[in-house]
């Protein structure tokens, strides 16, 4: 099929439509709002029989979401910054109730002072909650990953809900060229006619989300622990179906130009084509340097990432998100977790980049890989360092 | 309409061997609700003493399907569940036949925290029954005040001070806010009427669209009474006015026979005096001295509110 130009938000819109959910449950929120209108669009032109509630809130949204999925229903929505975080407390309660919601965020920045821009905190700050968490870097990348996510989540062996995010306005309003697939081959790959996997029978009445105190607590959250572990497999093989289907390869944690780096960017989400680009520059200059990608974020594919690592010297990893505080940045600290366990252990730099939207050119990445290197030439790690943030 | 002896004979999908208090009118309000089942049934529950009391893992007293997700929420989660439903059967992978939906709420998870998804799925329309157990306070925490707990009571938030007598506030009119929404049918109850509770129940799961039933639920704990009186407490609310029973369908009030009876022989309307003397919850306006400025303000309140549902009824 010959491309189609749409932007991030209309490619994920369009994977959904071709999912045909039996209900999405949505609020409005820039930079999200783009793929319930056009969703709302299909439901209005007869195009999915999906039922579309308009809810009035996110804490609604997903609230109903998981309405919807305990009763059995295949279900899609999407949020962003503030929105996320009104549904914090139900995000928790969507893993736990083993409900294969799939959520498409529009990474933004968090309130305050109020920012509609890229950013990636706000899906960071649910790291811990369960959900399986994915960012995309290119509106390809979206379209696809929203389709791989139902079947993912919806694998007997997971039965957890998962996020995809791409960068508020930087993908989400901007337009690129997505090779579309058709209902049938979504169909096909997602196993063919849904049958109701109803648990909310009247028939076979069970109770769903009882109290767990002490002796059983931990044995319930253990459940969504393992479910995460297994879910690693799952997305592999989900993502090699995929590729056979459509020839286009992903991998959970990607990387470009490594088998003989000494340097390596890591990031995730839109900034790796920048990095790509500084990387191809630098190269032409004769610098050992190359990009990963992590596109799966959890579960951490820490084995994964360290078959990468294991003959770097220095690691730059440059994020767009922050945490106030802490020790270093959000996906650093998985990262420096992770790198504890090689045998050498590579030089360390950590940059928190282009929170609110703010660009980071290509010349940039370039400065950035530049100040690194002097640093581990000297033989130190650096402090984590928020780059261009005027002190 | 069958007899509440025919009644007594209906299947009841609220077992025995939950952990509710000893004279729990929420125990009580669950049987009788569940006994108007008579479809295909799924309960939605907000967090509560009803849900932690009858759900404690591995154990359960629902014989329906039953769902808890959170507490300020219960409203969207039957949202969610009824358009699950209805997409399912379009697509015809369900049975097509219609399942009943009702979701339990307390004071505090309908009057405050669930007021907004409230108000979302009766402006959505959804079709499901919310029951509000109101019980005067957030009981399962401990007794602190709701937005439903009435004039001058004692609770742990609005305590009974040397300066402060309780609560200062009156009741959330929330009935009147949930009518505003023009919903197809609301109306009020109590566990000492079963009968009219029953009926009302199983006429809210067979309107089309949302309805709302406000269920006066007394809390032995938090009320301060004895377990034995509980009912009783309900029906002297009725019978004082605090709790009027009347049902609002299609935006036509119509009082109910308990209330009519006494807009009809005004002598049989007890002071609210009885009510508040028989819970603990009031004693600060009896000792060490009574507080006659504070239950005349709360007769008014009640005598203003009853005249204004006598003439929405007409009668």
């Amino acid at each position: 099929m010959s491309k189609i130009a749409v932007t991030g938000d209309d490619a994920i819109a369009q994977a959904a439509k071709l999912v045909n959910p039996d209900v999405v449950a949505a609020y409005p929120i820039t930079p999200q709002t783009i793929i319930v209108e056009r969703f709302s669009d299909f439901v209005a032109d007869g195009e999915v029989d999906t039922e579309f509630v308009c809810v009035e809130s996110e804490h609604s949204a997903m609230s109903a979401c998981i309405g919807a999925s305990t009763a059995g229903g295949r279900v899609f929505t999407s949020s962003a910054s503030a929105g996320l975080m009104l549904m914090y407390e139900i995000l928790q309660i969507a893993s736990s109730s083993r409900t294969p919601i799939v959520c498409a965020i529009a990474n933004r920045a968090i309130s305050g002072p109020i920012n509609i821009h890229g950013e990636q905190t706000d899906q960071l700050l649910f790291r811990d909650s369960g959900w399986i968490s994915q960012f995309a870097e290119t509106n390809q990348e979206a379209y696809d990953q929203t389709i791989m996510a139902f079947k993912i989540g919806e694998h007997p062996e997971v039965l957890l809900p998962v996020a995809v995010g791409i960068d508020g306005f930087i993908l989400s309003h901007a337009i690129e060229g997505v090779e579309p697939v058709t209902r049938e081959l979504v169909s096909d790959f997602l196993g063919g006619e849904r049958k109701s996997i109803l648990r909310l029978d009247p028939d076979n009445p069970v109770s769903i989300g009882l109290l767990h105190l002490q002796d059983y607590y931990m044995e319930a959250r253990a459940q969504v622990r393992d479910a995460q572990q297994r879910s690693k497999q799952i997305i592999i093989d989900t993502f090699k179906d995929w590729q056979k289907l459509t020839g286009r390869e992903y991998n959970p944690i990607e990387s470009y130009q490594m088998d003989d780096a000494e340097y390596a960017f890591v990031t995730m989400g839109s900034g790796a084509g920048n990095a790509r680009t500084a990387i191809d520059e630098l190269r032409a200059n004769g610098e050992k340097v190359g990009l990963i990608k992590v596109r799966v974020y959890r579960p951490w594919f820490g084995n994964e990432f360290s078959t990468l690592t294991k003959n770097i010297k220095g690691i730059i990893s440059v994020e767009r998100a922050h945490s106030f505080g802490s020790p270093g940045g959000i996906l650093g600290q998985d990262v420096k977790s992770t790198l504890f366990d090689s045998k050498q252990t590579p030089y360390m730099a950590e940059y928190c980049y282009g929170l609110g939207g703010r660009d980071c050119l290509v010349k940039e990445w370039t400065e950035i890989y530049n100040r690194s290197i002097q640093g581990f030439n000297e033989g130190e790690n650096l402090p984590y360092f928020w780059w261009g943030v005027r002190e | 309409m069958p007899t509440l002896k025919e009644y007594a004979k209906e299947k009841v999908h609220f077992s025995g061997g939950h952990r509710l208090c000893a004279g729990c009118a929420a125990g009580s309000m669950a049987r009788q609700v569940t006994m108007a089942f008579n479809k295909p049934t799924v309960v939605c529950n907000a967090t509560g003493c009803l849900e932690v009391a009858s759900t404690i893992y591995p154990f359960t007293a629902w014989e329906v399907p039953w769902l808890h997700v959170a507490f300020e929420n219960t409203s969207a989660v039957a949202s969610g569940v009824e358009a699950a439903y209805n997409a399912m059967r379009r697509k015809g992978m369900i049975k097509d036949e219609h399942i009943d939906i009702v979701a339990f709420g307390g004071d505090g998870g309908t009057f405050d925290i669930g007021l907004q998804s409230l108000s979302g799925a009766l402006e959505r329309g959804h079709d499901f029954l919310y029951i509000c157990y109101d019980n005067g306070a957030y009981m399962n925490t401990g007794i602190q005040r709701s937005s439903g707990t009435p004039f001058a009571a004692n609770t742990t938030t609005s305590p009974a001070g040397s300066v402060v007598p309780g609560k200062g506030q009156f009741k959330k009119p929330l009935v009147d806010i949930v009518v505003a929404h023009r919903i197809p049918f609301v109306a009020t109850a109590v566990p000492a009427e079963p009968k009219d509770l029953i009926e009302k129940v199983r006429q809210g799961l067979d309107v089309e669209g949302p309805a709302f039933i406000h269920v006066d639920a007394s809390c032995t704990r938090g009320q301060r009474f004895d377990p034995s009186l509980s009912i009783e407490i309900t029906r002297l609310a009725v019978q004082t006015c605090i709790q009027p029973l009347y049902r609002v369908i299609d935006g036509e009030y119509t009082m109910d026979r308990p209330s009519l009876r006494i807009a009809s022989d005004p002598s049989k309307k007890k002071p609210i005096d009885e009510y508040l003397r028989a819970q603990g919850r009031f004693r600060h306006l009896y000792k060490p001295e009574q507080r006659d400025d504070l239950i005349t303000l709360f007769q008014e309140d009640i005598d203003k509110r009853w005249e204004e549902i006598k003439a929405k009824c007409g009668v």
